[in-house]
């Protein structure tokens, strides 16, 4: 399993191919639905330095605030990634971000831009949200908090040992695609028999 | 290879020691009038929440011992694993989608429905309330989330089923059902010309062994599958449900549903979607079947995709006054 830091080059993405396993560690910028939206379509600057180089994840965690006032990661397993498909590649493009964690895979826009701005699309394991909650390491930040409610702010975090794997690459692989194909192939043989 | 072993999850007396249920809590099934079912039914949803039901989690270990040491399927397996531990140890979500809540009481006669349907929903609050459950119950149209996981028109959420048996003790089971899994069921009509499947067994196999193909992993497999053959469109669903609650690894009560399930089971950790669809043998946990009766003219089959996550619990109060969590 390779040992993935951000800021992450372009260098170190190109050299990655779907079906590997990384452990990543460094800054996560959390973003689901209205955030998305919200990056398309008002391009904050404030988050440039934020998402230069580093990692999105689609989660809506379950969080903790303490009484001296910091946050912590109870439950934050990935959500299904699909719905940010009509914003994505955007995103990728204007903050330069390296990978994308979720669930489910993307498709084809997306798929296109990570092989344009050089990012790898990251499946996180689906409900090992008690787990992945334990790598992060620290909520260093939230942004739009209040507006966006709990669920939909941009956490910005650092994790540890984050398992994941690279099902999208920037060379346009898909295993996704390719365990779709393979897998309906040989439906196809054993519904062929009786 | 090196064989993974059962998780180390904490001991039943810590379990216990962490109960909302007051120790010398009896049920008083003599006065089923002035029964209060909210305290039992706060401390069922704790521990389903956090903690994964046996035979879930031995066939979890089963499975990532057939999978190729340091393959994508077994470190993926073993993340799962990982997390099962964490959850129960800390008693946190297993998974932050705490899924649609789900309940089926069984009890005797003399029991108020409309009374213990308030006492379950006002556990549900309370759970809500203390972030066991996320809430998960939006307006439809609006996306309103009125924070506690209530439905307050039709009251459909939480769904609770009853049915008045003749036993005297009181059975309630709940299932915690995450919305990705829920996405991927499928309802299908025989015969269906597209997949060549004719009104018998082998006509259900071609529905299953399509549904499963279709739900890649995007149920966060793999998963445990609940089918039921017949019914109405409503009742063959909701069978398809109920079907999920029974043990995985006990063997059906119909012989040849039983040999049934063993073979498609077989078959579908042949299709090599694997645990999340990274690939590999892992597909399916368990296919659990129930045969209905139908309408002369329709032949549904229903099939339900539970995740690996699969939360479910009994609570049984004995006529005695013993509370036991199953």
């Amino acid at each position: 399993m390779k040992r993935i830091s951000t800021p992450i080059s372009e260098d170190v993405i190109r050299g990655l191919k779907v079906g590997d396993e990384i452990l990543l560690n460094g800054r996560v910028v959390l973003s689901r639905d209205i955030g998305h939206k919200f990056m398309v379509e008002k391009k904050p600057d404030w988050l440039k330095p934020l998402l230069h180089e580093a990692v999105i994840y689609h989660c809506g965690p379950v969080v903790a605030h303490h009484e001296d006032g910091h946050w912590s990661f109870v439950s934050a397993g990935p959500t299904t990634s699909i719905r940010e498909e009509p914003y994505q590649a955007d995103v990728l493009e204007t903050y330069t971000v390296r990978g994308v964690i979720g669930k489910g895979g993307m498709g084809r826009k997306t798929s296109d831009a990570l092989g344009k701005v050089g990012a790898c699309y990251l499946h996180a394991t689906g409900g090992a949200g008690a787990l992945l909650a334990e790598r992060v390491k620290r909520v260093v930040d939230v942004k739009m908090l209040e507006e966006f409610g709990s669920p939909e702010a941009f956490w910005i975090i650092e994790v540890e040992d984050f398992p994941l794997v690279v099902t999208m690459d920037s060379h346009g692989g898909s295993l996704h695609e390719d365990v779709a194909q393979s897998s309906l192939a040989r439906a196809k043989e054993l519904m062929a028999s009786k | 290879m090196t064989a993974c072993s059962m998780p180390n999850l904490t001991s039943l007396g810590t379990v216990e020691s962490r109960s909302v249920l007051p120790k010398d809590w009896k049920a008083d099934l003599s006065d089923l009038a002035g029964l209060d079912l909210t305290q039992p039914v706060l401390e069922l949803i704790r521990r389903t929440t956090s903690r994964l039901p046996q035979d879930v989690i031995e066939a979890v270990v089963a499975n990532r011992n057939l999978e190729a040491e340091g393959s994508r399927a077994a470190n993926t397996l073993d993340t799962m694993l990982e997390n099962i531990t964490l959850a129960d140890d800390h008693v946190s979500p297993l998974c932050q989608d705490t899924g649609t809540i789900i309940f089926w009481v069984r009890h005797p006669f003399g029991l108020s429905q409309r009374r213990a349907k308030e006492q379950i929903r006002k556990a549900v609050a309370e759970a809500t309330a203390k972030s066991w459950l996320r809430p998960n119950c939006v307006e439809s149209l609006s996306g309103r989330n009125p924070g506690n996981n209530m439905d307050p028109f039709l009251e459909g959420h939480p769904v609770i089923h009853f049915e008045e048996r003749e036993e005297p003790g009181i059975e309630i089971s709940i299932m915690l059902k995450g919305g990705g899994c829920e996405n991927v069921g499928a309802q299908y009509r025989l015969p269906e010309a597209s997949l060549g499947a004719g009104r018998d067994l082998g006509g259900v196999r071609k529905c299953i062994l399509d549904a499963v193909t279709k739900a890649q992993g995007q149920g966060c497999s793999p998963g445990i599958l609940g089918v039921a053959i017949g019914g109405d469109r409503v009742t063959g669903y909701e069978r398809s449900k109920e079907v999920i609650l029974r043990k995985l690894g006990t063997p059906n009560p119909d012989p040849k549903l039983d040999a049934f399930e063993r073979r498609l089971t077989e078959e579908i950790n042949t299709l090599g979607i694997g645990p999340m669809g990274y690939g590999g043998r892992t597909t399916v946990l368990g296919v659990l079947v129930s045969e209905m009766f139908r309408h002369p003219a329709s032949f549904f089959v229903s099939v339900s995709y539970m995740c690996w996550s699969s939360r479910r619990m009994d609570l049984v109060l004995e006529p005695s006054g013993s509370v036991a969590y199953r």
